[in-house]
C-alpha cells in the first residue's frame, strides 16, 4: 500500500480530492454564516454610534433605536455641504478612500494622523432634526501606537462642544493604550470644546499631561504617550478644514441656514 | 505507542505529558490570548475542536495519505477547520472574535495541532486519535486557564470579568499590576507552572544535554 500511495497518480488524486472536500466545507461555512456576520458587524457599528451619542442602554433594540433616532448624511469634506450623490445607507467612506475618483492621497505634513489616503465624502450621523441636529456624530480614524484606530466623536449641535468619544477598532496595548475605551476616561470628554474661540479655523482640542485645565484640553492616558498623541493628531486632522472643519463651521456660525452660508464664505476667505 | 488506552490518551496530556509544560509547544498563543479568562476559554474550546477533528480526519484517511505530501495534507485539513471555527465565532460570538482577532487564524500554526496530527493520528485509529486531540486540547486549555486566571486577577483584579479585587481606578484598594497584562508575564507564569509540574513529577525533568564547564581562567573582557 505504501508503494501505491506514493505514485504520482495517487498523490494527485489525494491532493485534488482533499482540496475539493476542504473548499466545499469552508465555502459552505462562509456562505451560510455570512448574513449573520454582516448583521453582527452592522450591529456593532450602530451600537457604537449610539454609545458615543450616550443613547445606548444594555439590552435595548439597537436597530430600532438607530432607525428612529439617527439620520446618516453624506458630507462633502471640501465644501462642508451635504452631498446628494451618495446614498448614506450604502456609502462606505473607508472603501471609497482607495478609489482615485473618490479619495485623495495625503502628503507628508498634511497627513498628521498617518492615514496616507483620505476619502472626499464622509458619512456623518445626526441625532434629532437633521436640519438642526442635537448631536453630530463624526467618524474619526488615525494611527495609534500599534495600528489604525477607528472610532466616533459626538459633537453638540453648536459644532463645538464634545459629547463623547469611542473607538470600535484599535490594536492598542491592553491596560495602557486600550484605556481609550475606559468609560472613566471617556467621561471627561463631555463638555470639552474643540475650538478656542468663534472663527478660529484650526481645532485646539488636545490631550495634555498632568491635568487638563482648559476647556480644550483632555487628560492624556497615563503610560500611553504614543496612543495619546495619535488621538490628538487624529482629532486635529479630522476637525481641521482637511476633515470636517468646513462642515462644523456651518454649525458654529449659527443655526440660521442663510446666515450659515454667508459666514461660511467669510470664514473661507479668512482661512485663505 | 502499542498499549494506548482511550483513558490514557485523554488524560496523560493534561499533567503527565502536557503540550505546553512538557513539550513546550504552542507558547505563542498562550502569551497572546491569556489576558482574560473568558478569552482564554473561547480559545481553549477552539483549539480542542480543531485538534480533535483534525486528528480524526487525518486518522480516517491515514492509509491514503502519500508520505511525500503528508504535511501539506494535514495543514490543509487543519486550516479548513480553523477557518470554519473563525467563521462560526464571527457569526455567533462577535465580541469574542474581535478580542481574539488574528489568534484564531494562528491556530493553524499552533505546533500542538500539527504535532498531534503527525505524531499520533497518522499511526492510530480514528476513535483514539479523536480522544487524543481532545486530551491535548484540554492540556493546552488547562495551562491557558491557569495563566489567564493569574493574569486577569492580578492584572485587572477580576475573574471572568467579575471584579474580585476592586482596583484603585474604580475607587477600590487594589493597584493592578500592568505587567501582567503584557505578554512577557505569561512567560513567567508558564515557567512557574513548569517548575511546579516538574517538582511534583520529577521524571519530567530533562537531563542536561551538555554540562557547563567551570570557568577556569577568569579574565576581564577586553
Amino acid at each position: 500500500m505504501a508503494q501505491s500511495n506514493n505514485s504520482i497518480k495517487k498523490i494527485l488524486t489525494v491532493a485534488f480530492a482533499l482540496c475539493i472536500v476542504c473548499s466545499i466545507i469552508v465555502s459552505t461555512a462562509a456562505v451560510a454564516l455570512r448574513s449573520k456576520q454582516q448583521f453582527n458587524q452592522e450591529l456593532d457599528r450602530k451600537s457604537n454610534i449610539l454609545e458615543v451619542a450616550q443613547l445606548y442602554e444594555p439590552g435595548m433594540d439597537v436597530n430600532e433605536t438607530f432607525e428612529s433616532m439617527i439620520t446618516p448624511r453624506v458630507v462633502n469634506l471640501d465644501t462642508g455641504e451635504y452631498s446628494e450623490q451618495h446614498d448614506p445607507a450604502t456609502y462606505n467612506a473607508f472603501e471609497a478612500r482607495r478609489d482615485p475618483a473618490s479619495g485623495r492621497t495625503l502628503s507628508g505634513e498634511k497627513d498628521i494622523a498617518g492615514l496616507t489616503r483620505q476619502e472626499l465624502y464622509s458619512t456623518v450621523y445626526l441625532v434629532g432634526d437633521p436640519d438642526d441636529p442635537e448631536q453630530i456624530i463624526l467618524p474619526i480614524r488615525g494611527q495609534g501606537l500599534w495600528g489604525l484606530m477607528r472610532g466616533f466623536l459626538s459633537v453638540e449641535g453648536d459644532g463645538n462642544t464634545i459629547i463623547g468619544i469611542t473607538y470600535y477598532e484599535h490594536s492598542e496595548t491592553p491596560g495602557l493604550g486600550a484605556e481609550v475605551n475606559n468609560p472613566r476616561w471617556q467621561a471627561q470628554w463631555e463638555g470639552k470644546e474643540i475650538f478656542d474661540e468663534q472663527g478660529e479655523i484650526a481645532p485646539a482640542i488636545s490631550l495634555v499631561k498632568g491635568g487638563a485645565d482648559e476647556k480644550t484640553e483632555v487628560d492624556a492616558l497615563s503610560g500611553a504617550t504614543l496612543t495619546s498623541k495619535g488621538v490628538t493628531n487624529m482629532l486635529q486632522f479630522w476637525l481641521s478644514p482637511e476633515g470636517f472643519g468646513d462642515y462644523l463651521a456651518r454649525f458654529r456660525a449659527g443655526v440660521d441656514q442663510d446666515e450659515v452660508q454667508g459666514t461660511d464664505v467669510e470664514l473661507e476667505s479668512e482661512g485663505a | 505507542m502499542s498499549d494506548v488506552s482511550a483513558k490514557s490518551v485523554l488524560t496523560t496530556p493534561i499533567f503527565k505529558n502536557n503540550p505546553i509544560a512538557l513539550q513546550v509547544l504552542g507558547i505563542c498563543s498562550a502569551l497572546a490570548v491569556t489576558t482574560s479568562m473568558s478569552v482564554s476559554l473561547v480559545m481553549t474550546l477552539a483549539v480542542i475542536f480543531v485538534t480533535a477533528f483534525s486528528s480524526l480526519f487525518v486518522s480516517l484517511i491515514r492509509h491514503h495519505i502519500p508520505s511525500s505530501i503528508r504535511i501539506i495534507v494535514q495543514v490543509t485539513i487543519i486550516a479548513s477547520l480553523v477557518i470554519v471555527v473563525d467563521q462560526i465565532l464571527k457569526a455567533y460570538a462577535y465580541e469574542m472574535s474581535k478580542q481574539l482577532s488574528v489568534f484564531v487564524g494562528l491556530i493553524i500554526t499552533n505546533c500542538i495541532v500539527l504535532g498531534r496530527a503527525e505524531g499520533f493520528a497518522t499511526q492510530n485509529p480514528p476513535g483514539l486519535s479523536f480522544l487524543d486531540g481532545i486530551g491535548n486540547g484540554i492540556g493546552y486549555g488547562f495551562i491557558l486557564m491557569v495563566v489567564g486566571f493569574f493574569r486577569e486577577l492580578l492584572g485587572a483584579g477580576s475573574v471572568f470579568g467579575f471584579t474580585v479585587l476592586q482596583p484603585v481606578q474604580d475607587g477600590g484598594w487594589y493597584v493592578p499590576n500592568g505587567l501582567l497584562l503584557l505578554p512577557p508575564s505569561a512567560f513567567f507564569i508558564i515557567g512557574l507552572i513548569i517548575w511546579v509540574l516538574r517538582a511534583v513529577n520529577p521524571e519530567q525533568v530533562e537531563e542536561n544535554e551538555f554540562k557547563m564547564k567551570e570557568n577556569t581562567q577568569p579574565k576581564e573582557a577586553v
